[in-house]
């Protein structure tokens, strides 16, 4: 039954994983653009509730009304503003320049807010759990987490493949320049992907800050984690990354069944499996 | 008097960096007019066409007039919009989007005008019968008939056409130039970009010879024998 538990409780961190990997696959897909300060945006977001629940004396649930959007805003801006100049034929100008945000992102949380760790209370929705029989329970939390994780995925899977705004995505990913001949601005195509991304990255961010003790250096640990998601799933595959995701949560959970050393290990050793077995990921590019 | 032109280049050069590809081209095209745009591989065909389309910044703001309104510099979504349309070299459909999506997408910047989903297939049928196949999957003549379809969705008054023969079987080719005429009637004018010296010849008004960067001979397809061409052509 303890195992049993272990891949329950692996499943449902898993949709967080999916959540963290999201963003980051839908970014990579329209613009190949490998967001180094993915992780970091996650803490951002975290923070950004943080203050919003102290500002307005609400839950971190109810914030995301605040966070969601306002993420999607500094997505938009940060595309328009900076990324947009760095892109172009050369991997390598976007990858340093998100590795200069991460950078700046993190000291300035620092700044703001010390290295203290923080987290969001919740309420008593935090200790609920659905009694499955057997000594087996689902805590609603996780649960809940979960299920937004699926809701957002399919939301981004229906909106790429069935609202002229995804053909726009695809259409730009497939082929910018003719992309541009069909009255397609590139610049407001790619910030839209980035706004939806960061608002994506925000469930994450708030999710994350309800779960565990966050302070400004676990970014880069999570963009790992949003990696290896995405490499496990398939690139290109929503529905892969939200799978990888999955596969990733109950990995670490196993591991940690095993020894509660061997978490973080037993998901990189998986990810490791999977590159050098199928390094297209095993979903790569399901259609919707 | 005569029409006034829809397009008009006034002395156009063209750059990639510091590399020049076209040295003052002027030429006009009229409303429903086809002109045809021949050369060897290099002479800048291609990239007049983008440059008109916008894909290829103009040096200046009249160095392309279109309409009466100077547009060199728009970018090519802008261009789209005043009713500027480009099938580019080797089709370049969008390989996740179906043949009805990339028509749709195509008419994502739309004009007034006669051309809808319907429409085109009304004058590509078998492309209706094909509409949820993903683009690419096509054979080379049908992909050339959506790349078509897609920039007639913008209801363009100019359809620049670059190389629509490239790669096609001669039947698929006489079959598509066939269909040109019926846009030029419509009042929807043509620049043609294609290496196949008699089938353009035969489907333009006006013929522009380009070497090097430059227009080396200019007269109307009834006019020109064989002989200038190949002279103009081949600078011989």
């Amino acid at each position: 039954m303890e195992w049993i538990n272990a891949i329950v409780q692996g499943v449902l961190l898993g949709g967080l994983y999916g959540l963290f990997a999201a963003g980051l696959s839908l970014i990579f897909g329209v613009m190949r653009l490998v967001n180094i300060a993915h992780g970091d945006l996650i803490v951002l977001a975290a923070y950004l509730a943080l203050v919003v629940t102290q500002a307005l004396g609400i839950g971190p649930l109810p914030s995301l009304l605040l966070v969601v959007p306002l993420m999607a805003v500094i997505g938009y801006g940060l595309q328009r503003l900076l990324l947009n100049r760095a892109l172009g034929d050369d991997l390598l100008p976007p990858l340093l320049v998100t590795f200069g945000l991460s950078v700046i992102i993190q000291n300035g949380l620092l700044e703001v807010f010390s290295a203290d760790s923080r987290r969001l209370q919740a309420g008593a929705i935090e200790t609920a759990a659905l009694p499955l029989g057997g000594g087996l329970a689902i805590g609603v939390l996780p649960l809940l987490q979960f299920g937004v994780a699926v809701a957002a995925i399919a939301g981004l899977q229906l909106l790429s493949w069935r609202t002229p705004l995804g053909r726009a995505f695809r259409a730009t990913a497939d082929d910018p320049e003719v992309a541009r001949l069909m009255g397609l601005d590139n610049r407001h195509v790619f910030a839209l992907a980035m706004a939806l991304s960061l608002a994506v990255v925000a469930l994450a961010g708030v999710f994350l800050a309800v779960r565990t003790n966050f302070d400004p250096a676990i970014g880069p640990a999570r963009l790992i984690f949003g990696f290896e998601a995405v490499i496990i799933g398939g690139l290109g595959s929503l529905w892969g990354t939200l799978a990888g995701g999955v596969l990733l949560g109950v990995a670490q959970s196993i591991g940690a069944q095993i020894d509660p050393g061997w978490q973080i290990l037993a998901g990189h050793l998986l990810f490791l499996l999977v590159l050098a077995v199928r390094p297209e990921g095993l979903f790569p590019r399901l259609r919707g | 008097m005569p029409e006034a032109p829809l397009l008009e280049l006034r002395a156009l050069d063209a750059f990639y960096g510091d590399f020049q590809a076209l040295f003052g081209i002027s030429m006009a095209v009229a409303p429903g007019q086809v002109a045809a745009v021949i050369g060897a591989n290099g002479a800048g065909k291609s990239t007049l066409l983008k440059t008109i389309a916008g894909l290829i910044a103009a040096p200046s703001r009249d160095a392309v007039v279109f309409g009466g309104e100077p547009i060199g510099g728009l970018p090519a979504h802008g261009v789209v919009g005043r009713g500027i349309a480009l099938v580019p070299e080797g089709r370049r459909l969008f390989s996740s989007l179906s043949v009805e999506e990339n028509l749709l997408i195509g008419g994502r910047t739309r004009r007034p005008g006669p051309w809808s989903l319907e429409a085109v297939y009304g004058f590509f049928p078998v492309l209706a019968e094909r509409r949820h196949t993903p683009a690419t999957a096509l054979s080379g003549g049908q992909q050339q008939m959506v790349a078509i379809g897609r920039a007639l969705m913008s209801n363009p008054r100019l359809l620049l056409c670059d190389e629509i023969s490239l790669g096609l079987a001669p039947v698929i080719v006489r079959d598509i130039y066939a269909r040109l005429p019926a846009l030029a009637a419509q009042g929807t004018a043509m620049v043609i970009v294609e290496q196949d010296v008699s089938q353009a010849l035969a489907a333009a008004d006006h013929v522009f010879c380009l070497r090097e960067g430059r227009v080396v001979l200019e007269d109307t397809a009834r006019a020109l024998t064989r002989e200038a061409v190949a002279a103009a052509y081949f600078g011989v």
